[in-house]
Formats: C-alpha cells, sequence, structure tokens
C-alpha cells in the first residue's frame, strides 16, 4: 500500500504516497467517502503564499539537542528558522532540558556563481566548516528549490563527509517545489533520520514508548507511569542517542497522525515497533480506543480500563459543566490536517457545532494502511459529520470569504497568520500551540474552558472588527468561496 | 568571513525579501512568482510584518515540478489577472523567486501586457541567490521609479523644497516606521517637504509619482540604497546629499540637518534660514534638559552600569551607535561587527566613518555577514566592566553566557516588539538610552 523504501535518498512525495490532496469542497463524509477510491487534486486559478517543506524538515531537525543543520541553498531559504532556535528555548523546561544549548544553524549561502558552477565544493567546505566550529554529534542538510535545480549531489556529499568526519551526516530533501504538500518535509526529514540514524534494534524494550510530535507538554510521562513506560519523543528535543535506539521500543504513538504517518509506519515496518492501530486520543470516543489499543500492544489491557474507569470517575463531571456552556455553539475549525480532525472531534465532544473546516491538506489513507488511522472517519460516525468541509493550503482569500458568510461563535486555528482574519470580522479566534493540550480527558476540559474564556472575552475583537483593514474587493466576497478551484465558477 | 562562505545566524534575508519593501507602500501588492516557501520564509524572517497585503495574503504562483520543467508564466498571467479581482490595490510589483530565476520565466514580457492595459504593475527580478535583501530594496525601489513614477509624466525638479529621502529599509530596519516619520518632521522644520515613500505617513502611490518633482534627494546610508540616489541622479538630474549612517542623538542630528540645510540653500530651496536654525537649537535644547535630567543618574548609580558595548548590525547603526554611545552616553564601544554584508568597495569608507569617532582611542570594526563568527569572536574577548551588546535576537544567548547586558535592535527580533519607536534624530537618541537603562534596571529585581 505505502511506499516505504529506504534505500532511495529522498522519500517518495505525499501526493504520490498517500494520495494527498490540497484542493477539495464539499463535506466531511463526502470526503471519507470519496478517499477510499484515488483522488485527483484540484488546481487553483488564484493562489496566495502557502509554505514549503523545507522549514517543515529544518522544524525536525533543528530541536534535535546535539545536532547541527545546514542549508544548502541562499539565505533566504533558511531565514524564518530563528523561530525555531527561539522555540527550542524557551519550551526546553517542558523536556527538562536545564540548560538549553544555542541552536546550530547554518546557510550555504549560494549565490548566483554558485547556480552556474553548482554549489557542493561550497556545501563540501561548510560541512567541515560546521564539523570544526560547532562539533555537533551530527550534521543534518537540507536542500532548496536552488540546490535541487542545479542538481547538486547532495546525497554525495553527505556520504562522503560522514565517512571523512566519522559523524553521520544525513541528506534531506525537501525542496519546496518538489510536493504541494508541505507536510512531505516532516516525512522527508524521518525519511533522512531513518536511513542515516535509526539503528537495528538489538533488543525490545517494553518500558519506552515512541512518541511522534511537536513540542507539546509532557503528558505522556504520566500516562505511560501506570503501563510501567516512559516516552521517547520523537524527534523535538531527541538526541543522536534517543533516535538511534527509537527501533528498541515498546510501540509507536502519534500526537497528529499528519506529522508521524510516515515515521510511525517506518518504525513498524523496518524497525519492527508497532504503531498503535488507534489516531490519536481527542474526545473520550477516540481517548477510550486510543488507550485500549495501547493496553493490548503493551498485553496490558487491565490497566487501560483502570485509567479509563478513573479518567471518567475524575473528568465527566468537570466536562459536563464545560458543555452546559459550549453547547449549541457555531465553531469553524482551520488547521493541518490531522489536528484539524482532531479539533473537530474536541468541538463534538462538547456539544459544539461544527459549522465548517478549512483544512489545509488530506491524506486519503496513512502509511500504516489502517482504517483505525483515520481521525475523520472516525470524527464523521463519532459525532456526525461536517458540512463546508473544505481542503484549502491556507489560502487566506478563500477562509475570508468562508468566514465572512458563516460568521461562527469561535474560529479554531493551528497555524500562524489564521487567526488574524477571525479577529478582523469580530469572531472570538483561539490558536492552542500545544498539540497536547486538548488530548484525553483532561483536554476537553482544558480546551472546553478556553473556549467559554476566548468566547466570553470579545471585546478585543469587536473592536478591532471597526478598525479593520480589509484589502479584499466586494465583489471577492460576493463570490462562492471555492470559485477559482477547479470546478468552481471562475476556475 | 568563513572559508567556506557559510552564514550562520542570518541577520538579513535574501533578494526576494525585498518584497517588505512593497508592504510597506500603502495599498500596493507583491506577487510572488516562486517556490510556494519564499513567502513564509519572509514573514517569518520580518515577523509581525504583513502590512496591507503582504505575508499570507500575497498572491504567489507556487511552483510545483511541472512548472520547474514546462516554465510557470502561464500560471503566472491568471494569477495576475485574478488579482486584479480578488484584491483591492494601487500598485502590484511581481517579484521573482530563485525557481523563476533559474528556468528563465519572461516576467518582463508577460508584466508588458498588463501595463498595456494600463495596470500600474511593475515587475523585477529577485532571485534569491541573486542578492541580499539590503542590495534588493534598491532593485525593487529603482523598478517601481523606472516602470511607475516615470510614466506620470511628472516634471523634475519643479518643487523646490521637496526631496526624496532614501533611508531606512522598511522591515529590515526595525524602527523604520519611526525613522521615517522622524524624518520627515525634522525635515519639515527646516523647511523642507520630505516623500518618505513607505509607511502610514508618505503619500502612498501619489508619493511615487510625484518623486521627479523633488528638486533634490537625501541618502541617509552607509552604502544600500545608494543605487536609488544615483538612478534618480542620472534620470531627473537631482543631486544628493548624503549623510552616511543614521543620525541618533544630538551631535549627529544636527550634523544631518545642518548639512541639509545647506544643501538645500546651495539648491536653491526657499528657506527662511533663521526660522530652520532656531528649530534646530530648540530641538536641541529639549535634548539637552533630557540628558541634563539624566547626567546624576549616569554618573551616580551605584549598583552597576554597562561601560562598554559589542555592537552587531548593519553598517549604518553600527557607526551611529558607537558615536552616540561614546559622546552622549558614556558608554565606550569596543569591537564591533558590521553584519549586514557591506560591499568591499564600501568598506573602507565606513571603516574611516568609525574611525572618526575619536581621536584618543581605536575602534576595531569586523565585516562579518557570517554572525555565528562575530560572536564566537566576542566569546573570546574579555574588557574589564559591565559589558553590554546591542544585536538581533541571536544574541541574547550569546549576552546570557557573558553575563552581558543585551538590547534587541537588529533582525530578526523575536524577544522584542518595536512599533512606531524610532532611533533617529535627538528623540530617537533618548529612546535608545530608555532602552538601554530600561534593560539593565531591569535585571534589578
Amino acid at each position: 500500500m505505502s511506499e516505504i523504501n529506504l534505500k532511495s535518498p529522498s522519500v517518495t512525495i505525499r501526493e504520490t504516497r498517500i494520495n494527498s490532496i490540497t484542493g477539495y469542497q464539499g463535506s466531511a463524509d463526502g470526503l471519507v467517502a470519496a478517499s477510499k477510491c484515488l483522488m485527483k487534486d484540484k488546481n487553483r486559478t488564484f493562489s496566495q503564499c502557502v509554505g514549503c517543506a523545507t522549514s517543515k524538515a529544518a522544524c525536525m531537525t533543528i530541536l534535535i539537542q546535539d545536532g547541527a543543520v545546514i542549508s544548502h541553498g541562499p539565505v533566504g531559504c533558511s531565514s524564518c528558522l530563528h523561530e525555531f532556535a527561539f522555540t527550542y528555548r524557551v519550551n526546553s523546561y517542558l523536556r527538562e532540558v536545564q540548560n538549553p544549548t544555542q541552536r546550530k544553524i547554518f546557510s550555504t549561502n549560494l549565490t548566483e556563481k554558485d547556480t552556474v558552477f553548482g554549489g557542493t565544493a561550497k556545501l563540501e567546505a561548510t560541512i567541515r566548516e560546521v564539523k570544526e566550529r560547532v562539533n555537533p554529534n551530527v550534521i543534518f542538510v537540507l536542500t532548496t528549490c536552488a540546490a535541487g535545480i542545479i542538481g547538486d549531489d547532495v546525497g554525495n556529499v553527505c556520504d562522503e563527509a560522514s565517512q571523512e568526519l566519522s559523524i553521520p551526516v544525513v541528506a534531506i530533501f525537501c525542496e519546496g517545489f518538489r510536493s504541494r504538500v508541505w507536510t512531505t518535509g516532516f516525512d522527508a526529514a524521518y525519511h533522512g533520520i531513518a536511513r542515516k540514524l535509526i539503528k537495528s534494534a538489538k533488543k525490545r524494550r517494553d518500558d519506552i514508548i515512541n512518541v511522534i510530535n511537536f513540542w507539546g507538554t509532557d503528558i505522556f510521562k504520566e500516562w505511560f507511569a501506570p503501563f510501567g513506560a516512559v516516552p521517547n519523543y520523537i524527534t523535538p528535543y531527541s538526541t543522536l542517542a534517543s533516535l538511534e535506539s527509537s527501533s528498541e521500543s515498546a510501540a509507536t504513538v502519534q500526537a497528529c497522525s499528519t506529522l508521524g504517518s510516515y515515521l510511525g509506519a517506518v518504525l513498524e515496518k523496518e524497525f519492527g515497533v508497532p504503531e498503535i492501530p488507534a489516531a490519536p486520543p481527542y474526545g473520550i470516543a477516540q481517548t477510550d480506543r486510543w488507550f485500549r489499543a495501547l493496553g493490548r500492544i503493551l498485553d496490558k489491557e487491565e490497566i487501560a480500563e483502570q485509567i479509563i474507569a478513573e479518567k471518567k470517575e475524575k473528568y465527566l463531571p468537570e466536562i459536563e459543566k464545560v458543555r452546559e456552556k459550549l453547547k449549541g455553539k457555531r465553531a469553524y475549525v482551520t488547521a493541518g490536517a490531522a489536528h484539524g480532525h482532531a479539533l473537530l472531534d474536541v468541538l463534538g465532544e462538547l456539544g459544539m457545532r461544527a459549522v465548517g473546516a478549512a483544512i489545509f491538506h488530506h491524506d486519503c489513507r496513512y502509511d500504516s494502511g489502517r482504517d483505525e488511522n483515520d481521525q475523520l472517519a472516525q470524527r464523521v460516525s463519532d459525532y456526525g459529520n461536517v458540512p463546508n468541509f473544505n481542503v484549502c493550503n491556507k489560502q487566506e482569500f478563500e477562509l475570508v470569504n468562508v468566514l465572512f458568510k458563516l460568521r461562527p461563535d469561535v474560529l479554531l486555528a493551528r497555524h500562524g497568520g489564521m487567526t488574524l482574519w477571525g479577529a478582523k470580522l469580530g469572531i472570538p479566534a483561539l490558536l492552542i500551540g500545544d498539540e497536547h493540550y486538548s488530548m484525553g480527558y483532561e483536554g476537553l476540559v482544558n480546551y472546553g474552558n478556553r473556549l467559554i474564556e476566548v468566547i466570553e472575552n470579545d471585546e478585543f475583537v469587536k473592536n478591532l472588527e471597526k478598525h479593520a483593514v480589509n484589502p479584499y474587493t466586494k465583489w471577492w466576497l460576493a463570490q462562492e468561496p471555492y470559485a477559482f478551484l477547479e470546478g468552481g465558477a471562475i476556475a | 568571513m568563513s572559508r567556506s562562505g557559510l552564514i550562520e545566524q542570518e541577520r538579513y534575508t535574501c533578494a526576494i525579501g525585498a518584497l517588505q519593501s512593497v508592504v510597506a507602500i500603502p495599498r500596493a501588492v507583491p506577487i510572488l512568482h516562486s517556490g510556494p516557501g519564499c513567502g513564509d520564509m519572509i514573514a517569518g524572517f520580518f515577523e509581525r510584518s504583513t502590512g496591507y497585503a503582504g505575508g499570507p495574503t500575497s498572491p504567489c504562483t507556487n511552483f510545483t515540478e511541472t512548472d520547474v520543467v514546462f516554465g510557470g508564466i502561464d500560471k503566472l498571467r491568471q494569477i495576475i489577472s485574478n488579482t486584479y479581482k480578488v484584491l483591492d490595490t494601487d500598485l502590484q510589483v511581481v517579484l521573482t523567486g530563485c525557481t523563476s530565476g533559474i528556468v528563465g520565466d519572461d516576467i518582463g514580457g508577460l508584466v508588458e501586457e498588463f501595463k498595456e492595459e494600463g495596470k500600474p504593475i511593475v515587475s523585477v527580478e529577485t532571485a534569491g541567490f541573486k542578492c541580499n535583501n539590503f542590495e534588493a530594496h534598491s532593485l525593487v525601489v529603482n523598478a517601481i521609479i523606472d516602470q511607475y513614477s516615470d510614466f506620470y509624466g511628472t516634471k523634475p525638479r519643479t518643487e523646490k523644497n521637496r526631496v526624496n529621502l532614501i533611508a531606512s529599509i522598511p522591515y529590515q530596519d526595525a524602527f523604520w516606521k519611526g525613522n521615517l516619520v522622524e524624518y520627515k518632521r525634522l525635515l519639515k522644520g527646516l523647511g523642507i517637504d520630505a516623500n518618505i515613500l513607505f509607511g502610514p505617513y508618505c503619500g502612498g502611490v501619489k508619493e511615487w509619482q510625484n518623486i521627479p518633482a523633488a528638486n533634490f534627494n537625501i541618502l541617509v546610508s552607509p552604502w544600500y540604497g545608494k543605487p536609488i540616489a544615483d538612478n534618480l541622479a542620472s534620470k531627473y538630474e537631482q543631486p544628493y546629499y548624503w549623510y552616511h549612517h543614521i543620525p541618533i542623538g544630538a551631535n549627529q542630528a544636527e550634523e544631518f540637518l545642518y548639512g541639509v540645510l545647506n544643501f538645500a540653500i546651495e539648491n536653491e530651496a526657499e528657506i527662511d534660514e533663521e526660522t530652520a536654525k532656531s528649530f534646530i537649537e530648540r530641538e536641541s535644547k529639549a535634548y539637552y534638559e533630557e540628558i541634563d535630567n539624566l547626567a546624576t543618574f549616569l554618573l551616580e548609580f551605584r549598583y552597576g552600569l554597562p561601560n562598554h558595548v559589542h555592537i552587531l548590525h548593519d553598517a549604518g547603526y553600527v557607526a551611529a551607535l558607537s558615536k552616540f554611545l561614546l559622546h552622549e552616553v558614556g558608554i565606550i564601544p569596543k569591537e564591533q561587527f558590521v553584519t549586514d554584508n557591506a560591499p568591499l568597495e564600501f568598506q573602507e569608507e565606513i571603516r574611516a566613518n568609525i574611525a572618526a569617532t575619536s581621536n584618543k582611542r581605536e575602534i576595531k570594526v569586523y565585516f562579518e555577514p557570517d554572525a555565528g563568527a562575530a560572536q564566537d569572536m566576542i566569546r573570546k574577548l574579555s574588557h574589564s566592566g559591565r559589558g553590554l551588546i546591542i544585536g538581533s535576537g541571536w544574541d541574547k544567548e550569546l549576552a546570557k553566557e557573558k553575563d552581558y547586558d543585551f538590547l534587541s535592535a537588529a533582525l530578526p527580533t523575536p524577544y522584542r516588539l518595536v512599533l512606531t519607536s524610532n532611533y533617529c534624530g535627538f528623540t530617537g537618541g533618548l529612546r535608545v538610552i530608555e532602552d538601554i537603562y530600561n534593560t539593565v534596571l531591569s535585571t534589578y529585581k
């Protein structure tokens, strides 16, 4: 089903591997049904800046504690990476990293001359200089559009440098133009890590569980404790050593199936670490399934049942209180694929009405090939259909148009820049960066209370609405939101 | 400079970063003919810089593999024509990225088609490998002048008291907005109307149409922006007054303003010299009232204040802050680092300008776009007393390592918000003082 080939230097892009698409207009149940067959992606005749694979690959490598990252390209291709240096520093306490070290981020600084004569010599020299300057345990080299088009043999340069310097130098192929789905960059980073860093397991540890995630709070430590296990977080705040031995873990779980689809499957198929057959634990129904699946895989089903019972007793009364306050509120979601589905689960569980969603892309299947990983299908069966469900890769003009018409009570977003338009239209908007915040029973209470707060405290957005600058034409706001999408009125 | 040419800890971005100069023009829109990540990278570098139609609002062709193979010109044509339907804008500037640059799409020809329909549209090649955004700022501004301003038939040099100001680069200079407004106010005090071209206090595209009318121009920069002044000099025979760094504090502000005043008079501007001079004197008096009040604190505060500084910034700020801090605050500039990749041909001039700060001490200057290397040098330095680092967000960790005070004043600046504060002029000097000592005082808990 899925295409995993660790012999190939670069990962197969998402569009090919798991039939990911970036344009769809309809309803959630329609998309779930359509995903069972091969879906064709749709083009837009108007589009805005999106984002590319290279920064996603960067975010999964820069936060590895003892690594250095080289962007092989002009300086622009790494100019936002200081954001990850900031993240590493300010969130380090969540992983008990007492003295977060400065992130080591370099650019080969390709210039016009290099695009004519090639940039491999510069890359070789850069790798040597980085080794000498910061002495990292591992070096990651990220490719860019320019490096890709001029055809530098980055894989070969990295392999030779590895030999020469006696540390792993990992080539990660993440040129922006290769894939329309920027999350291919996560896959690219994981592919490089799996090929060059993860070692075959010498033993199996039943006390370690891989968690593929970003940099959220350390909730898995508490959740795994009753099972007698600890989390091995991949990749933020990991080390070369912890990545190398991630093949020894008892199982793999993911905070977001979009993020971890590929690596979860690679760990299972190539290294024998089973991925738990359940989508991440958002909403009660899915949380119960998730704990049970984990219990089964660890052969500790009774512990899972015990946790579920305890959590129900502790949190259900509080969840009920939150539900009372949120009942019937209309919400709109915009987020990356699986996390968007997760937020829709949370809304469903809290008794809110999901009036629509703009999800950045859609994976028609997951690399595991298992239906149990399909959070959207579960959302629809657990809490019902979501109308106005659209796949839209951060096309702001479409989002503005939809919000202008739907006017939900609250906008839930995950990804910078997307809350602004809620606020400009006077719609309270919430972005939670910590992907663990709304997980599990406690997550429903956390997130629910934040939602109540955000909806209640709307003075700021109401004032902003009165003064908001709007560059969109009246004509556009009167059109159907997906008019420029293939098959639409103007496309 | 590193042996390999690598850059650690970027303090600037690539050519397409000059799209922010378009964002800074009211109601103008950058249209990117580039890979999908370029806009995101630039937005991430500058942060809080969306403006009217920048960031996620900017149209982009989002190059795919197919476009790399077959070219993306048809896609661009479609996106430009739909931009007119979706966004309400006064000026459209098409900027190219590496992908377009390498595959060689003819965007000039395409943009011509829209110009023929009477659209206010401009194109400029900004492939990232071409140069950095300090240089590309001039490419973008000159493209707008050549392809837009020039077409309105404004007669050159018809307004005796009008100038075009070429100074802070929008967004790359965190204080650009405040600076431009302060220059405008100061010049108005001399009786001069300045086209500041960017920000909410410029006159939008109308002001750009009026560029030829200026009698002369003012360039405030060590090197970047000079091609704009040169272009205007050859195009409209507008001479320019060149002040080589941002004037911070009273000494430099006075030097700058008297310089402009003399230049204006030489160029037959209609200036009431007495009024102009009394304006400068009043500004100066107000400034020294503050310094007078402050001096006791600077001299007597007994719990520790910084006595020396390392600055990592563009050449204009390094020169200006060195002069200002030494003479007007009493902080000694030690080794300084110019991180803007100043071209070789300007380095001697910059060096001489910084050397002229003092005739009794030597200020070492290093030209180092590889700021990681600059940091390594600072790590090895040691001076007696309490140190201060003025640099970008990257330097916060270095300051912590060295137990120095730290002021974030260069990009990227994730640890500091700058909205409309200015560092230029008399008030700018006072603001620098507030920022330094508020940072210092906040260490006392």
